[in-house]
């Protein structure tokens, strides 16, 4: 019963939005963001890691064909649906200090995508999944190519074509799948565990899945249109896709394709660990000399998700604990980090590095709260970044030694390009455009305090969530074992 | 009462930089240095209450646990506190050395605007490193060796107006953090081998391991890669010396006196793996013995009074690594302990010349300042006297152990040991006297503002005196009438070590009259370098040539540090910036092409014999889909 609210309160937000317009329609959707996150914390409170998947529903979509509206919530889905309604308010906060043209569309765009990204966490039936999946690429696309920079409407189109195509795949290898079930037929995801399948099959429907969630996440080599989205994107948007949605990308992995191919995993599972390996390292050196912030947290992200993906393939308990606690932390960081891109370039209408510098001087909060989302981002021990990267490091080094150390590479490199970015932007002497800088508003301080909270709250205690996950974790991994 | 004790250790520090952090614009001056103090202060009572206890309870090692800080499976890393010889001996150097230090900066940092963030940061670093030394596990350890790192950058790019400085700082936290992965390595490879992080654990399983099993290497070899950022060994030593552009209690504090004590540290606290690793002893030795002489010969021609304090760090931190390489633990302790103190209280005395000069660092400016500067001038000295080695200051027992222990292992470490020992008397001596003796060579107005230092700077150097000197007394060897009761208490930390490698751990052979004999050579050595900094800069008074002249041969390789800066720079640096806009331009781009080229392909195929000529993207996007669809479906749902 939960698990339906979960999914209706952001869209009747968002509708009603939509028909109020005016200036009280952030009020109204931050009050819908905020509903839907009390609802959340309730099912987290009577959640019961032993028990499974809860709080579900299923009605009858095509009866005949064994379809049906079902979802539920078990340990995984309950880590992802929290990070969903616990960023979603501070989004929609995060654009207080702004306007938007046409606000009562763009709020109830954002509630939309977050009602899309509950309904692809929660649900149990693999074609529920996919509409979900396919439903929060549309709101999203609009904010980026209505909101967007300059060059949006070439950027969102390779975003969408791209997107679009790798859903393709999952869907020939989704129905595939559900002409294998016996009998009547049914879409359920637990039924597709149990499916017996030849190596060869499991392969290709190993790739259909991989691709489309490769895409999403993105994993090397299926980025190039990340960058560029991330960048031109309005910064709600930005900070929806790389906080949430590419989370729907790993979620993915996890969810469908290791437990339904564990043979294709044991044939191609070593192609996937090592792209994203080399993503790491190859996200990370790029975002070296980048000199636009944003492109340059865009391509940190790139290599942050590459080491998540290979904690995932990596098909340990570490690795697959250390995604899903990395999920959270990375949706903290990345979102904070963006937030402070988009207050610096507010003040400064620049997010070029050289442009900037000495910002500190005059703002000791920014300085205390960026540096605070650094330190998560550069995984320093007690920060969230720490649980997740020692984790999934310890995953894959515990899959292969050399991978292991390679993807450790992040730690090294994380820091050369973060700390340089810092210090460009906030140290040395000021610049002409960060002169008359002013330190952080009450609204803004309001989104960047949660954040900070939740970045030692994972560093020092993260058993709450690792205690939440193990239970489903097993459960996964069973699958992949038997 | 003893577990609200140990926690009080670090929590006393945490508190002091939540307050002083986030009231520093709010609270006066004069509170912050005396919340930051006491901050220190309470920590060193707290722990000598707890060394107290620990004494009279029998010295037997106790784990208290917290909290289950991160569980997955059947891998529990408990948020745990041990404390032993080894945590204990470290806590009385951190908060000891630590309060002093903290008490010095209220006078050296007075006028600087940024003085109650200063005291902050410098209690920050001192709750990450008593949870460096407080942990009963490496993951524990590793907070406080990741804490420790960040803390040094924040401090070295204190004044973060100045790029340099920013750079140093920046430079100094990544060289750290590779060192780091190699730790972390090691983690993870102890996790695999032993299925636990903690001591007892670990070391209990590991005496059953064979001597120079490949596993033990291996996460030796890690770990000590780990030690090797930290406390600044060849070939990640660069930084420390760059980290100098801090203000100098820091220096004091963290990059001489404990920070990049962690490695030292580390190996001692692993002594069971390494006793079992002699290859990685080797290793040890080699690369500390090394760094040892390398560090040391730069020192020789540095002018900043701080730069050549920072390669001595390094050579002595070597000297440390030296004696762990030859199993003489309880000796390389004793290094850090008299180290700690010559040391801190060396830069303490730097930076109260420096505070006298009005910031000025280059000792050919300065001369004389004996005078004018007595109390500075007389501490300075002893330290100086201290850690060249000469009796009967502390350093001359201290640095003679760990000869001795070379000496009988090998006569070719022993003799670079020696060699790098007589470097080290003439460097310093050769900075006592051109900063002290002599004439003043500063400006004018300089000149005028000369004065010494106030009683909180100068009583710390004090304090710091008399433990220099007087601090051998905790090891005098038994060839001259001493019990060494320092290596006496921290004899039941090698009680495994001993076990799993009886043959190491005999004891040292050496008749007394060959260790008065290598005693002799070593002060001997010392006082003749001493002699020959006196002839060249008093007698003969000469001062080294200015920036502009230029050197040849070994003398320029030498002050221009052997180019080692420039060789990273070049090998490293440098080629990974090109990589990055390489990749960043052409990577992604031929990416882009191989998609598009992907798409062309597909829709060729698909559309086979049929002549298209649209010329838009989203066309051959299209097809691209269309295509890929068909093959799929032919694979999956139709064969």
């Amino acid at each position: 019963m939960l698990t339906i609210l979960l999914v209706l309160i952001p869209i009747v937000t968002g509708l009603l939005a939509l028909s109020v317009g005016g200036r009280t329609v952030r009020q109204l959707a931050l009050l819908g963001a905020l509903a839907e996150l009390v609802t959340a914390v309730v099912a987290w409170t009577q959640f019961d890691p032993a028990a499974g998947t809860q709080f579900g529903f299923k009605y009858t979509w095509i009866a005949s064909a064994g379809i049906s509206f079902s979802a539920g919530i078990d340990g995984i889905s309950l880590l992802l649906v929290l990070l969903t309604t616990f960023l979603t308010p501070l989004i929609i906060l995060s654009t207080f200090g702004y306007d938007y043209k046409n606000s009562s569309a763009f709020y109830a765009l954002i509630l939309f995508m977050e009602a899309a990204l509950v309904g692809v966490f929660t649900a149990t039936d693999v074609f529920l999944f996919y509409l979900f999946f396919e439903a929060a690429l549309i709101p999203v696309y609009f904010l980026a190519a209505v909101w967007g920079g300059e060059n949006r409407l070439k950027v969102t189109f390779k975003f969408f074509v791209y997107t679009i195509f790798g859903s393709l795949f999952m869907l020939v290898a989704l129905v595939y799948l559900y002409f294998q079930t016996p009998g009547e037929h049914t879409s359920e995801i637990t039924a597709l565990y149990d499916l017996i399948l030849d190596a060869k099959t499991q392969s290709w429907v190993f790739w259909g899945l991989f691709i489309a969630f490769a895409i999403k996440m993105p994993l090397f080599p299926f980025h190039t249109w990340q960058p560029d989205t991330y960048t031109e994107s309005p910064t709600p948007a930005t900070m929806l896709l790389s906080g949430i949605m590419l989370k729907m990308g790993v979620y993915g992995l996890i969810r469908l394709l290791l437990p339904i191919v564990p043979l294709g995993l044991a044939q191609w599972g070593e192609v996937a660990i090592v792209l994203s390996v080399i993503g790491i390292v190859y996200g990370s050196i790029i975002a070296i000399q980048q000199r636009d912030m944003k492109r340059l947290i865009a391509y940190s992200s790139f290599a942050h998700v590459g080491l998540m993906a290979a904690g995932v393939f990596s098909t340990t308990l570490n690795g697959l604990q250390g995604a899903l606690i990395q999920m959270l932390a990375h949706g903290i960081n990345v979102v904070g980090m963006f937030f402070i891109v988009e207050i610096i370039y507010s003040r400064t209408k620049s997010r070029y590095l050289d442009h900037l510098g000495g910002i500190t001087q005059k703002t000791p909060h920014l300085t205390v709260y960026f540096m605070i989302l650094l330190l998560g981002s550069v995984a320093l021990p007690l920060t969230n970044g720490f649980v997740g990267e020692f984790l999934l490091l310890a995953g894959v080094f515990e899959y292969n030694n050399w991978l292991g150390a390679v993807a450790g590479l992040t730690i090294i490199l994380g820091a050369v390009y973060l700390l340089r970015m810092f210090q460009k932007a906030m140290f040395g002497a000021p610049s002409a455009a960060s002169e008359s800088f002013k330190d952080l508003t009450v609204s803004e301080r309001a989104v960047l305090i949660p954040l900070a909270i939740m970045v030692f709250w994972i560093g020092i205690y993260p058993s709450t969530f690792l205690k939440m996950t193990e239970p489903a974790v097993h459960q996964i991994l069973r699958f992949i074992n038997s | 009462m003893s577990l609200f004790l140990l926690v009080l250790i670090p929590l006393l520090p945490l508190i002091g930089f939540v307050i002083n952090g986030i009231g520093f614009r709010h609270i006066p001056k004069g509170a912050v240095g005396v919340i930051g103090s006491l901050a220190a202060l309470g920590s060193f009572a707290a722990s000598v209450a707890v060394l107290l206890a620990f004494k009279e309870a029998g010295s037997q090692p106790q784990i208290v646990s917290l909290f289950d800080w991160i569980t997955v499976g059947e891998l529990s890393i408990p948020f745990s506190f041990q404390h032993d010889q080894l945590s204990l001996l470290m806590l009385m150097i951190i908060t000891g050395v630590g309060s002093l230090i903290h008490i010095y900066s209220i006078g050296y940092m007075k006028h600087d605007e940024g003085f109650g963030k200063f005291f902050a940061f410098l209690n920050l670093f001192l709750f990450f490193m008593l949870l460096l030394v407080m942990g009963s596990n490496y993951v524990i350890m590793f907070i406080g060796w990741e804490g420790v790192g960040l803390c040094s950058y924040l401090l070295i790019g204190f004044w973060n107006k100045n790029t340099s400085y920013n750079n140093a700082a920046r430079k100094a936290f990544i060289m750290n953090r590779i060192g780091d992965l190699g730790f972390l390595l090691g983690i993870f490879t102890i996790i695999a081998t032993f299925g636990s992080v903690e001591y007892t654990e670990v070391f209990r399983q590991a005496t059953g391991l064979p001597i120079g099993d490949p596993v033990l290497i291996t996460i030796t070899l890690l770990l000590f890669v780990g030690a090797m950022g930290k406390s600044a060994q060849i070939p990640l030593y660069t930084w420390l010396p760059d980290a100098m552009a801090g203000p100098t209690p820091v220096s004091a504090l963290i990059h001489a006196a404990t920070m990049v004590t962690a490695g030292i540290y580390m190996v001692i606290r692993s002594n069971v793996l390494y006793t079992l690793a002699p290859e990685t002893l080797e290793v040890v030795a080699i690369v500390g013995a090394a760094t040892a002489i390398f560090a040391a010969s730069i020192g020789l021609l540095q002018n900043d009074i701080k730069k050549v304090l920072a390669y001595s760090t390094v050579s002595q931190l070597g000297y440390m690594f030296l004696g762990l390489g030859v199993m003489a633990y309880s000796a390389s302790m004793f290094h850090v302990i008299t180290h700690a103190f010559f040391k801190a209280l060396l830069f303490l005395g730097a930076g109260s010349v420096i505070h006298a000069m009005s910031d000025e660092q280059d000792i050919r400016k300065m001369g004389g300042l004996r005078k004018k500067l007595p109390i500075t001038f007389i501490t300075f000295f002893i330290a100086t006297w201290a850690i060249s080695g000469l009796p009967p200051f502390s350093g001359f027992f201290s640095k003679d152990e760990i000869l001795a222990h070379a000496f009988e292992h090998n006569k070719l470490l022993w003799a670079v040991g020696l060699v790098g020992s007589a470097m080290t008397s003439f460097y310093m001596f050769r900075l006592l006297f051109l900063t002290f003796f002599g004439t003043f060579r500063g400006t004018h107005e300089q000149e005028h503002h000369l004065h010494e230092s106030p009683a909180s700077m100068t009583i710390p150097l004090m304090v710091l005196a008399v433990f220099s000197a007087l601090g051998g007394v905790i090891g005098i060897p038994e060839a001259l009438g001493g019990s060494h009761q320092l290596a006496e208490f921290m004899s039941p930390l090698f009680d495994n070590s001993r076990q799993a490698n009886p043959e190491a751990f005999m004891p040292i052979s050496l008749s007394h009259s060959e260790e008065y004999m290598l005693m002799g050579v070593s002060v001997l050595v010392a006082l003749l370098s001493g002699i020959a900094a006196y002839v060249m800069y008093i007698s003969k008074a000469s001062v080294p040539a200015p920036e502009s002249e230029t050197r040849q041969g070994v003398q320029r390789a030498v002050y221009h540090k052997y180019y080692v800066d420039e060789l990273y720079d070049a090998v490293f640096v440098k080629p990974m910036r090109t990589l990055s806009n390489l990749l960043a331009s052409f990577g992604e781009f031929f990416i882009d092409l191989f998609v598009d080229g992907t798409g062309r392909l597909v829709k060729a195929l698909a559309n086979l014999g049929r002549q298209t000529q649209t010329g838009s993207t989203g066309y051959y996007i299209f097809a691209m889909v269309v295509g890929i669809m068909v093959i799929l479906f032919w694979n999956l749902l139709i064969k």
